[in-house]
């Protein structure tokens, strides 16, 4: 692990993750030296690549419709991804609420996104980035914080 | 937008375009720090799982040999008016991993390299980096405490960098300075884009 610095902590505390799966989850009986009891090529099935979209860290997901019920052949965590993206969400911060590495969170999106569970929008191309309201939309954004 | 792929929501609302932002410098500079004095949220923290046999494969014999490095990166969020989410990322601080700094800078609006007067080459390798791939950048230098200060024209003479890159001093853990850095930034950007920038 190669730690980046510590975020500051006093500006939000503290919060139960409300989109977690609410039956019991494997890192409540292991502490963080133990590692994942599932590792995660194991809810790929071994996939490394998603079978559609590309998923940059900063593609936003929404899911097409109200969380599934768990019988559509969907794992737990493809369960916490639909619920976590009733809200529109970034690739980045999936991959932060679900504590999972990008490469997982972006397969198991390759199967949401095969079964038109969610809708995606991808970043714009490096060569769209001549778009003057762009750059006003991000100033005016800034200059209101 | 991906052709074929619906960009609206469950209730046709249309979703928002992200947009990104490098913060990059040495460890220890303040990345995090910057993330997290303009996040709306409290910084998240994506990873990538390295091994050098192979990333996600599962290998039983050698398990002994095999290494596995977890590289991770902070990153804020700030939702914008009209269709736009603006992500901040910090890098990692180790330069060796290039790979995650080619993705975040792929489509990033520009960067800025946080430099630190005390540890000063800890940020060429960041200053290297945007210049050879070309994205725009400024550098902000963190005032910490007890450092030494410096005239901006000397540390853009120590850094070798061009006339054109924007060097000012910053505090990282104040708003308004952030604010400042992230917008002259922006500003930059649009020059260096050829477009002409926003009446301030």
């Amino acid at each position: 692990m190669m730690p980046p610095e510590e975020p500051p902590k006093e500006r939000w505390p503290e919060q139960p993750r409300p989109s977690w799966p609410e039956q019991p989850s494997h890192d409540r009986f292991l502490d963080d030296q133990a590692g994942p009891m599932v590792r995660p090529y194991v809810m790929t099935s071994g996939r490394l690549e998603p079978t559609r979209g590309k998923f940059d860290l900063i593609t936003l997901v929404v899911a097409a419709g109200p969380e599934p019920d768990g019988q559509l052949g969907l794992g737990p965590e493809h369960v916490s991804i639909m619920r976590l993206c009733q809200q529109v969400m970034s690739v980045a911060e999936l991959t932060g609420h679900l504590d999972l590495p990008v490469a997982t969170v972006r397969v198991m999106l390759g199967d949401l996104l095969d079964k038109g569970f969610i809708n995606m929008q991808e970043p714009e191309p490096e060569a769209d980035m001549h778009d003057i309201r762009l750059y006003k939309a991000v100033i005016d954004g800034l200059r209101a914080l | 937008m991906v052709s074929g792929l619906s960009s609206r929501d469950s209730r046709g609302r249309r979703l928002p375009t992200a947009v990104k932002i490098v913060i990059a410098g040495g460890f220890g500079v303040g990345k995090t720090t910057m993330v997290g004095t303009v996040s709306e949220t409290k910084p998240l923290r994506t990873e990538e799982v390295l091994t050098d046999e192979g990333i996600g494969v599962d290998d039983i014999s050698g398990v002994e040999r095999k290494k596995t490095t977890t590289v991770a990166m902070d990153f804020g969020r700030i939702t914008m008016r009209d269709e736009y989410v603006l992500y901040l990322f910090g890098t990692p601080g180790q330069e060796r991993f290039w790979f995650m700094w080619d993705e975040v800078a792929l489509g990033a609006l520009g960067a800025v390299v946080l430099a630190d007067t005390r540890r000063l080459s800890d940020c060429f390798p960041s200053v290297d980096y945007f210049e050879r791939r070309g994205t725009p950048f400024i550098v902000a230098v963190n005032c910490f405490e007890g450092s030494q200060q410096f005239d901006l024209p000397e540390i853009q003479m120590a850094l070798n960098l061009g006339p054109n890159v924007p060097v000012m001093l910053c505090d990282a853990r104040s708003l308004e300075s952030c604010k400042k850095v992230l917008i002259d930034m922006v500003l930059h950007a649009m020059k260096t884009r050829g477009l002409a920038p926003a009446p301030a």
